[in-house]
C-alpha cells in the first residue's frame, strides 16, 4: 500500500538533513509501528508524507497504492486516503467541530468524484461514531480542539480518522499525554478501524500502547533511517532494554 | 518671550485653520428647520467654526487623511451592483425605515409605530416639542468633542438633512431597520439620529445598505438605567465609497450596549464611536469586523470612558487586509477614579494576506482607579500555517481552509453580535465576500 524508498529529507531552511535513506514498504491491512529515539526523524516522516511546508526531498520516493506522493497537495493526499493523526492537534476558534469534519468529509468525498453527504446523513453518522469514542454533543459543537484536553484532543483525531475513512492511516505519537483509560479508548477506536483495506503507521516511544494496538510489525528507526526491523518482541526489547543496545548491536 | 504681537507657530496655524473653516463653510446653508432643531444646527455650525475642520498633521488623523470627507463636491462614486447575493436582514422581522440618498422615503418605509416605540423624522421634528430628543440632539456630539475636537460629527449635527428620533418605552422586540439606499453615483447622504432607550427598555437598532457616494451618520444613543440597545449594522458593498460614521452613547446603571458595524469594501470609511459609562454595572460592547481589497482605507478609532464602578466594556475589533489594503485602529479605554473594579477590555487584530497590507493601531489604556482589570492587545500577522495545514491534512483545499481560518479569525468580533439571526446574516456576507475576494 504504501511504498518508501530510500526518502532523503532535508530542512528547507537550513542544512540540516533528517532521513537519510530510509525505506519501508506496509502492506493492505497491515499495522506497522515505527519506535526510536528522540530526534531520530519519526515525526519529520509523518509530516513529509501528509506534505507538510518546511521541508526538502533530496532524494527517494513515497507512493501510495502508485501514487506518487511527494508530487501532490497535502489535501490531494488526504483524498487519495493519507491520514495524519496530529501529535499536536491544532486549535482552531471560531469553527465549530462539526462544521469542520463535515467540510472535511465533504471535501475529500467532492475530490474523488462523489456526491456530499445531506446534512441529515452527516449527522446521523458523525453521532454513531462520536458516541463510541464517548464524544459527548458538546465536543462536536465546541470549536475546533478548543479547550480540549489532551484525552480529548486525541479522541477527536480518532473520531476524524473513522469520519474520514482513509486507507492509510499515519498516528504520530498518539499516545503522548494519554493516562491509561483514554489510551485505552483511542486503541479501542483505532482496532474498530483495522480492515482488510486499511494500514496503519504508528509511530510511538512507548511499548504500552503497542499493547493495546498489536502491531504486525515494528521498525526502529534511528538518525533517519529504519535501523531493524522484526515482530512485536522487538517493542519489547525496547521496553526492556532501552535502545542503546539495539543501536549498539547495528553499528556494529 | 513672546510678545502680544508675535504669536507662536501653534497659534499661527489655529487661526489659519480657524480661516480655512470658515472659507470652506461661508457657502454652506443649513438644511430648511425650525424650532429646537434649528437652534441646534446653528450652535453645532458656530462649534465647528471654532473648532475648525480636521487636518492631516493633527494627532487624531495621523493615519487617514480627512482631505476626501470634506473635499466639495464630493467624488462620485460608482454604484455597486450587489444583486449577486440576498440582501442582510432581509429575512428578519423587523420595523424597516428607507432613506434613498439620504432623504426619507415614507412610500417605502413601514408607518413610524410600533409597540413601545415612539418614532420621529428628524426632517419633521423641529417644531413638535420631543422634549428628550431635544435633550439629546448635538448634546450627546457637543460632550464627545473633548477631550479630542470631532469636527466631522459637530459638522452632521449642523448639516444632516434627515434622521430619525427613536424612543423605546418597553422590551421591543422588533428591531428598528434603518436602510440607506443610493440612486446615482454623485449622491451624498449625512443623516443624525437619536436613540433614547428608557428604563428597563430594550431596543435592535439595525442600519444597512451604501446610502451614497460619501457618507456621514452620527447615532446619539441614550440608554437609560437598566436599559439595553443592541446595534448591529453593515456598511454596504460599494468599492468608492467614503464614510464617516460617528456613535455617541451614554450609558445609565445597569444599563448594556452591544454595537457591532461590518464593512466590506469602501474606500475610505472612519467608525469612531465615544462611550460613556456613568452609571454602576452596565456593559458596554463595540465590535467590528472589515475587509478590503486593493484600495481599501479603514479606520477604527473608539473611546470608552468608565465614570463608575464595576462596568464592564469590550472593543473587538477584526481587519482582513488584501492587496495593499489599510487598517487603522485607535482605542482607548480611559478608566476615572471613581471607576473601581471596571473590567476593561480592548483587542485589535487585522490578517495581513500579502505584505503590501498595513496596520497601524494606537491601542491606549488610561487608568485612575487603582482596582481595576484591564487587558489590551493588538497584533497583526498572516494566515496561521500550523491551522491552514491541518485543514488541507483533513483534505480541505487551500482556498477554501483560508476562508474557514478567515471566519476563524473574525468569530470573536461576530460573537459579539446578540442575536443568532443577525450573527448568521454577517457570516452569509463575509463568506459571499470571501468566495469573491479569495487569493
Amino acid at each position: 500500500m504504501l511504498n518508501i524508498n530510500n526518502l532523503h529529507v532535508k530542512l528547507e531552511e537550513e542544512d540540516k538533513a533528517i532521513l537519510k535513506g530510509l525505506t519501508l514498504n506496509i502492506e493492505a491491512g497491515s499495522v506497522h509501528a515505527i519506535m526510536g529515539p528522540n530526534g531520530s526523524g519519526k515525526s519529520t516522516l509523518s509530516y513529509v508524507l501528509s506534505g507538510k511546508g518546511g521541508y526538502e526531498v533530496t532524494d527517494g520516493s513515497a507512493v501510495l497504492d502508485g501514487e506518487d506522493l511527494l508530487d501532490m497537495e497535502p489535501e490531494e493526499r488526504a483524498a487519495a486516503g493519507l491520514f495524519l493523526a496530529f501529535q499536536y492537534p491544532v486549535e482552531i476558534p471560531g469553527v465549530g467541530n462539526m462544521t469542520f469534519l463535515r467540510t472535511a468529509v465533504n471535501a475529500q468525498r467532492k475530490a474523488r468524484g462523489e456526491d456530499e453527504l445531506s446534512a441529515g446523513d452527516f449527522l446521523k453518522l458523525v453521532r454513531a461514531k462520536a458516541k463510541d469514542l464517548k464524544i459527548d454533543a458538546d465536543m462536536l459543537k465546541r470549536p475546533v480542539n478548543v479547550g480540549f484536553s489532551g484525552g480529548e484532543k486525541k479522541r477527536n483525531e480518532i473520531l476524524q480518522m473513522a469520519m474520514l475513512e482513509p486507507r492509510m492511516c499515519i498516528l504520530d505519537e498518539t499516545d503522548s499525554g494519554l493516562d491509561v483509560d483514554a489510551m485505552k479508548l483511542v486503541a479501542e477506536g483505532v482496532n474498530a478501524l483495522r480492515s482488510e483495506g486499511r494500514s496503519f503507521l504508528v509511530i510511538t516511544h512507548y511499548q504500552r500502547l503497542l499493547d493495546h494496538i498489536k502491531p504486525d510489525v515494528v521498525h526502529i528507526m534511528a538518525d533517519g533511517r529504519i535501523v531493524k526491523t522484526g515482530g512485536p518482541e522487538l517493542a519489547l526489547e525496547v521496553e526492556n532494554n532501552g535502545y542503546a543496545d539495539i543501536l549498539a548491536e547495528v553499528s556494529a | 518671550m513672546s510678545t502680544a504681537a508675535a504669536i507662536s507657530p501653534r497659534a499661527a496655524r489655529f487661526a489659519a485653520r480657524l480661516e480655512a473653516t470658515a472659507a470652506r463653510l461661508a457657502p454652506v446653508q443649513l438644511p430648511q428647520s425650525a424650532g429646537w432643531l434649528k437652534r441646534a444646527r446653528e450652535e453645532a455650525l458656530a462649534r465647528l467654526k471654532g473648532m475648525g475642520l480636521p487636518e492631516k498633521r493633527d494627532e487624531y488623523w495621523r493615519y487617514t487623511d480627512p482631505k476626501r470627507f470634506l473635499c466639495e463636491p464630493a467624488e462620485p462614486a460608482v454604484v455597486f451592483d450587489g444583486n449577486d447575493e440576498p440582501v442582510v436582514f432581509e429575512s428578519i422581522d423587523r420595523l424597516k425605515l428607507v432613506f434613498v440618498d439620504g432623504v426619507f422615503d415614507a412610500a417605502a418605509s413601514d408607518d413610524l409605530a410600533g409597540e413601545g416605540l415612539e418614532i420621529c423624522r428628524l426632517a419633521e421634528a423641529g417644531q413638535a416639542d420631543i422634549h428628550w430628543a431635544q435633550d439629546l440632539y448635538g448634546v450627546l456630539e457637543a460632550e464627545g468633542q473633548a477631550p479630542v475636537p470631532r469636527p466631522l460629527a459637530a459638522l452632521n449635527t449642523a448639516m444632516a438633512t434627515d434622521g430619525v428620533l427613536i424612543r423605546a418605552t418597553a422590551r421591543v422586540e422588533r428591531p428598528v431597520s434603518l436602510v440607506y439606499l443610493r440612486s446615482g453615483s454623485d449622491a451624498e447622504m449625512s443623516l443624525h439620529h437619536v436613540v433614547r432607550v428608557e428604563s428597563g427598555a430594550e431596543l435592535t437598532l439595525l442600519e444597512n445598505g451604501p446610502g451614497a457616494a460619501r457618507v456621514s451618520t452620527v447615532l446619539e444613543a441614550d440608554v437609560a438605567d437598566g436599559g439595553a440597545l443592541h446595534h448591529v449594522r453593515t456598511m454596504g458593498r460599494d468599492h468608492e465609497r467614503v464614510g464617516t460614521t460617528h456613535i455617541f452613547a451614554r450609558l445609565g446603571a445597569e444599563s448594556h450596549l452591544k454595537s457591532f458595524t461590518l464593512s466590506v469594501n469602501g474606500a475610505l470609511v472612519r467608525n469612531e464611536a465615544m462611550v460613556w459609562m456613568l452609571g454602576r454595572d452596565s456593559s458596554a460592547h463595540l465590535a467590528g469586523a472589515a475587509m478590503g481589497d486593493g484600495a481599501f482605507h479603514h479606520d477604527d478609532t473608539v473611546y470608552v470612558t468608565h465614570s463608575a464602578p464595576n462596568c464592564e466594556s469590550r472593543q473587538v475589533f477584526k481587519k482582513v487586509l488584501h492587496n495593499g489594503a489599510v487598517g487603522v485602529f485607535q482605542g482607548k479605554i480611559l478608566v476615572e477614579q471613581a471607576a473601581q473594579l471596571t473590567d476593561g477590555y480592548q483587542i485589535s487584530q487585522s490578517l495581513l494576506m500579502d505584505e503590501r497590507c498595513q496596520f497601524l493601531a494606537k491601542p491606549e489604556l488610561e487608568i485612575y482607579a487603582d482596582d481595576v482589570k484591564c487587558s489590551h492587545g493588538s497584533t497583526s500577522g498572516e494566515i496561521n500555517p500550523d491551522q491552514l495545514f491541518y485543514l488541507r491534512a483533513r483534505g480541505v483545499p487551500d482556498a477554501e481552509a483560508k476562508r474557514l481560518l478567515i471566519l476563524s479569525f473574525l468569530s470573536e468580533a461576530l460573537e459579539e453580535i446578540a442575536r443568532d439571526d443577525l450573527a448568521d446574516d454577517m457570516r452569509v456576507r463575509l463568506q459571499g465576500w470571501l468566495e469573491r475576494h479569495s487569493g
